[in-house]
């Protein structure tokens, strides 16, 4: 109930006793609005009360919720949709028509807790039964000197697994290991390198690639995002079986210590086979050489196409010759001095077996007989650092952008002056060394009319791009030049009906590690393309210390050795890539619809 | 009136809790059934890929080459070779089928028919 601010009982009473009435008003206020704040106040403290109460209780969950996601084991959401999952596994690799080249298996790795073992003597005995390259005695020993923990074997296979079960005793321990498997063995295993065990626990084991593509793509064979994709190389598995038989055999056949192949699509730079022999299987990669004498190269574990990087000989003589016609210096048939020997200051130039083509050669020629003397003088007349700048343009100064983790450790060995007398050697192909990837790279951009492409073991998508470092025309005399060594010179045993072969030849003696060369250790190449009149394909074959003793004489010369094994190789490979031989074969048994 | 509401929203609640109850079991299994499969599907993709190797080293080159060696007498395989190529005039045209003659009936003459072809 309200009360009056001027009750009239106590204003009448007051004006009798002769107060001021104003008073009792004031007074009365004041009560009235002290009884306000009171209920103001009251009202504010009960919010403040409950807005602590929600704020402590807001972040009294959340933090008892943190302790409890903390405390409690990870566990993966069980309601999400399929085909969202994460697949914790290495991807797949497969070549470019989708066929294996390595994939997962599931095995199991053993373990033992000596602790928990009934009887770890017997068991050690009969684990070496099992596992012969186990010392019984040094299994028991470790079984029973107090450890609680000890690794038996990395992997099983099934059957050694249930042999192992059937020993019977608690303390032997098995735990899920997935295993990289190339079921195609050692087929491409410098592509693919290798791959070992990193970090290992009981449950599980990550697989780290050691070598050739599962090192250098490793993390994205490891991306979990990205484990249900394969990784589609550009090599093609039925190419890469058929060189690599076909190099075996001309290998074995030319008493060469080391072989390798490259096939390289020109127009796109996908390499769709790449061979080094010998050869290892990936599965049971070796271990690398430790003797510090042995060279690099005796290890099957080498790759001869990516890593050997030798003085590639007369190969380089084209792109003297392409050069010269691209800065219009020369035209295919310009005559040139090619009189053997040549002097220049102290070195004296000569040709093969100290023959002579001279006085005078025509540029083709030059290409087709393999002229020192004549590549020399274009060389001379092109200069040292236009030629330097052209070779780098073919990406000879470079390692490879290959994706083998051995590509960039391929450095070219390049002369670190230039003076003429370097132009000279480097324009036949001595004093500087590359790798057949290089030279095959090198080769396709004048396959490719003119443009370099960038190789690659990835399969490619669309056109490629790349910058044209001769022009059209050059490229195509070039290639003419090239095909003319075929036809008729030094390479005239890799013609190969129907498919147009071009390509050079190059002899290079190996270098001493004493310095100097070797008399009776070679390297030859034979870089080449095919068909000429469009070229598809560049094909690079290296031998490495051969000789053909079919004949009286050892010969070593690369148009013995590595061109018929080139030869054979296009023979072979060419159809199966779909490429129909220039020649129409005889129409046999056509039939005319025709009655008697 | 408000008796009525209070009871009534006492049985709501009771029904609410009920229901709540149920779809907690519900879910539950579900999760359960959903585990299961996706366990089974693991399984199964762990036994395609073991297949899939499988096949891959089934027909790995080296294997198919020697296979092919060792049936050669049956299957007569080699490898390709660039003569292979053929063209489409190299295809024979089918033969013409003759109707057939059949003996049976009372041969009330004879017709000259060629002896072979059309």
């Amino acid at each position: 109930m309200r009360t009056p601010l001027r009750p009239l009982a106590r204003i009448l009473h007051a004006r009798q006793e002769g107060l001021n009435p104003d008073a009792i008003e004031k007074e009365n206020l004041r009560i009235r609005h002290e009884a306000l704040r009171e209920k103001a106040r009251g009202r504010a403290q009960f919010r403040l009360v409950v807005l602590c109460a929600s704020f402590v209780m807001a972040f009294g969950a959340i933090g008892a919720r943190m302790g409890l996601m903390a405390a409690t084991e990870p566990v993966e959401p069980r309601s999400r949709a399929p085909g969202a999952e994460i697949i914790a596994q290495r991807a797949d690799i497969t070549d470019r028509n989708g066929r294996v080249l390595a994939t997962n298996m599931t095995t199991h790795a053993l373990y033992a807790h000596p602790k928990v073992m009934v009887d770890p003597k017997g068991s050690a005995r009969k684990l070496a039964e099992i596992f012969p390259d186990l010392d019984a005695k040094a299994l028991e020993r470790r079984f029973t000197d107090g450890r609680s923990f000890v690794w038996i074997r990395k992997v099983l296979s099934p059957e050694q697994m249930q042999r192992v079960h059937e020993i019977g005793d608690p303390g032997l321990l098995f735990g899920p290991r997935e295993k990289r498997l190339y079921p195609n063995g050692t087929l491409a295993a410098h592509v693919l390198g290798g791959t070992s065990f990193g970090a290992e626990g009981v449950h599980s084991a990550e697989i780290v690639g050691v070598a050739g593509i599962e090192k250098a793509l490793d993390a994205r064979l490891r991306d979990p995002a990205q484990g249900n994709k394969p990784l589609t190389l550009s090599i093609d598995l039925t190419l890469q079986a058929t060189i690599e038989e076909v190099l075996a055999a001309g290998m074995g056949m030319l008493n060469a210590k080391g072989a390798a192949a490259i096939l390289m699509d020109a127009r796109t730079g996908e390499i769709l086979a790449l061979a080094s022999l010998p050869t290892f299987d990936p599965n049971n990669r070796p271990n690398p050489l430790v003797d510090k004498d042995a060279e690099p190269g005796d290890s099957p574990l080498f790759n001869r196409a990516v890593q050997g990087v030798y003085e590639l000989g007369s190969t380089f003589k084209i792109f003297a010759a392409a050069q010269a016609m691209e800065l219009g210096l020369v035209t295919p048939d310009t005559m040139v001095d090619a009189n053997a020997p040549m002097v220049w200051g102290k070195h004296k130039i000569k040709e093969f077996e100290n023959k002579n083509y001279g006085p005078l050669l025509s540029v083709s020629d030059v290409i087709a007989k393999s002229s020192n003397v004549g590549t020399a003088h274009i060389a001379l007349m092109i200069g040292p650092l236009r030629q330097q700048a052209f070779l780098k343009a073919l990406g000879f100064f470079e390692p490879t952008p290959v994706e083998l983790v051995e590509a960039p450790g391929a450095r070219p060995l390049i002369p670190k002056k230039w003076p003429e007398i370097v132009t000279i050697t480097t324009s036949y192909g001595h004093g500087m060394s590359a790798s057949p990837m290089h030279l095959a790279t090198a080769y396709a951009a004048i396959a490719n009319g003119g443009v370099a492409i960038k190789p690659t073991l990835l399969k490619r998508e669309g056109p490629t791009t790349g910058i044209r470092v001769m022009s059209e025309e050059t490229a195509r005399n070039a290639v003419a030049m090239l095909r003319r060594v075929v036809t008729e010179g030094t390479a005239s045993l890799g013609e190969v009906p129907g498919y147009e072969v071009a390509g050079k030849t190059g002899t290079a003696d190996k270098p001493k590690k004493s310095g100097g060369y070797y008399k009776d250790k070679v390297v030859n190449t034979f870089a080449s393309m095919f068909p000429a009149s469009n070229p598809q394909y560049v094909l690079i074959v290296t031998l490495d210390e051969p000789q053909d003793t079919s004949l009286a004489e050892t010969r070593r010369t690369a148009g013995w050795t590595a061109v018929p094994v080139a030869a054979e190789i296009i023979r072979r490979v060419a159809p199966l890539m779909g490429l129909r031989p220039k020649l129409e074969p005889v129409a046999l048994d056509a039939v005319t619809a025709a009655s008697n | 009136m408000r008796p009525v509401l209070y009871v009534l929203s006492f049985l709501a609640l009771i029904a609410l809790g009920f229901w709540a109850y149920r779809e907690n079991y519900a879910t539950q299994a579900a999760l359960k059934e959903v585990q299961g499969l996706q366990r089974d599907i693991a399984a199964l993709r762990e036994a395609l890929s073991v297949q899939r190797a499988e096949w891959a080293y089934l027909n790995r080159p080296d294997r198919l080459r020697n296979l092919a060696t060792a049936n050669f007498d049956r299957l007569g395989l080699l490898p390709m070779e660039p003569s292979q190529f053929g063209s489409a005039a190299q295809v024979a045209y089918p033969r013409a089928r003759l109707p057939e003659i059949s003996f049976s009936t009372d041969i009330q003459g004879t017709l000259a028919l060629p002896d072979e072809g059309l």
